[in-house]
């Protein structure tokens, strides 16, 4: 049951982060991560060039970390698939400033474009639901992405979990810097963590 | 409970798990997650109950590696709590730790080396240490309680100032025999 959604992801995730503000976000690997990196460079962005499955677990021991910072999580459809546990342990935590949001078209995008389960059927919403994330949205079009921007810019509420629909069409990569320490670096400078 | 309460209940206790709790404390570890295990039981209650660190239960080992990342991103000290048969779930998420040069710290409680029952335990056990040495972690031994302060003191140090991925293996000798039958 792959439907056709026609939201472009880089169109999509520009309009998302459109006056992010204070927001601190982490990107699962792969087009997640060009996606977030095309929107605007940003040392309150962490991309993750690996860890697969970690992307929701990172953002998780981050929202813990800082409760009065807004959070996004922004991965794929197959990068979540791999640390589906993580919805449940976040579910379990309920933290109030953290959001997760799933671009999800269904396939696994940087491998070749297998469907994915979320293609074969899976429904990461009700998933996420059933794991204890009470607040979920289905965003298919660019409205909901405006409506869905504060929302994300939220303390409290959480924790959200989007699920975006959107193409398969292909997109350049985009790369972002893949120096972790680097990336490390930065993020914490950014919070006013000195680099020891 | 607040902290100060668990504070005062274990200002005189000796035990091995209240010396670990209280040295991840004196290092300022504010977030534990784990993965439950008999051997850390008492230490997971402890955390539990003390406001100033955030407790997580995970569904497996990998999601504590990720969870410390994101921790030191927002400039908490996090440990992971494990059993040894839960090193083998982490190998690929450990790449996170060494490729940004994170600071790590597990406490993983042995199977499979000492009066283990269990054969199913025996492969894992035997694996644990060169599991976390392939990819690149330091492995320290907590042999005798004793020990247990300053072993965990010197693997905070390790950790948390010196950018390292460390983890305690706490011997099986220590916990003791796992009782399989009821006594009556």
């Amino acid at each position: 049951m792959v439907a056709n959604f026609t939201l472009a992801r880089r169109e999509a995730v520009k309009a998302l982060l459109v006056d992010r503000r204070d927001l601190l976000v982490v990107t699962g690997l792969g087009s997640a991560s060009y996606d977030v990196f095309d929107a605007g460079e940003n040392p309150a962005n962490f991309y993750l060039w690996g860890a697969m499955g970690g992307a929701a677990m990172v953002g998780l021991g981050l929202a813990l970390a800082q409760p009065k910072r807004p959070v996004a999580v922004i991965t794929g459809d197959g990068e979540q698939l791999m640390g589906i546990g993580s919805l449940l342990t976040i579910g379990a935590k309920q933290p109030g400033n953290l959001t997760i949001v799933i671009l999800d078209n269904g396939h696994f995008g940087e491998t070749g474009m297998q469907v994915s389960h979320s293609g074969l059927g899976a429904q990461l919403d009700v998933i996420a639901s059933g794991a204890g994330i009470r607040a979920v949205t289905e965003i298919t079009d660019l409205k909901g992405i405006t409506d869905y921007r504060r929302t994300l810019r939220d303390i409290d509420g959480g924790p959200r979990l989007a699920r975006i629909r959107i193409a398969t069409g292909h997109v350049d990569r985009a790369l972002p810097p893949r120096d972790g320490v680097y990336l490390k670096n930065r993020f914490r400078e950014n919070l006013g963590f000195a680099v020891s | 409970m607040d902290d100060v309460a668990v504070r005062d209940e274990v200002a005189t206790d000796q035990s091995w798990p209240v010396q670990l709790y209280k040295t991840l404390k004196a290092h300022g570890v504010s977030q534990i997650s784990y993965v439950p295990d008999a051997g850390h039981s008492r230490l997971i209650e402890l955390s539990h109950r003390d406001g100033a660190i955030k407790t997580t239960v995970l569904t497996t080992e990998e999601e504590g590696v990720a969870l410390s990342a994101g921790a030191w991103l927002g400039g908490d000290r996090a440990v992971l709590l494990m059993q040894s048969s839960g090193v083998g779930n982490c190998v690929n998420m450990f790449s996170l730790a060494a490729s940004c040069r994170l600071p790590f710290l597990t406490l993983v409680t042995m199977r499979g080396e000492w009066a283990e029952f269990n054969p199913w335990q025996i492969p894992m056990g035997k694996a644990t240490p060169q599991a976390l040495e392939i990819m690149g972690v330091t492995v320290l031994r907590l042999e005798r309680p004793e020990d247990a302060e300053e072993i965990v003191s010197a693997a905070c140090s390790l950790a948390f100032e010196s950018d390292q991925q460390i983890a305690v293996l706490i011997s099986q000798r220590m916990l003791g025999r796992k009782k399989w039958t009821e006594t009556k």
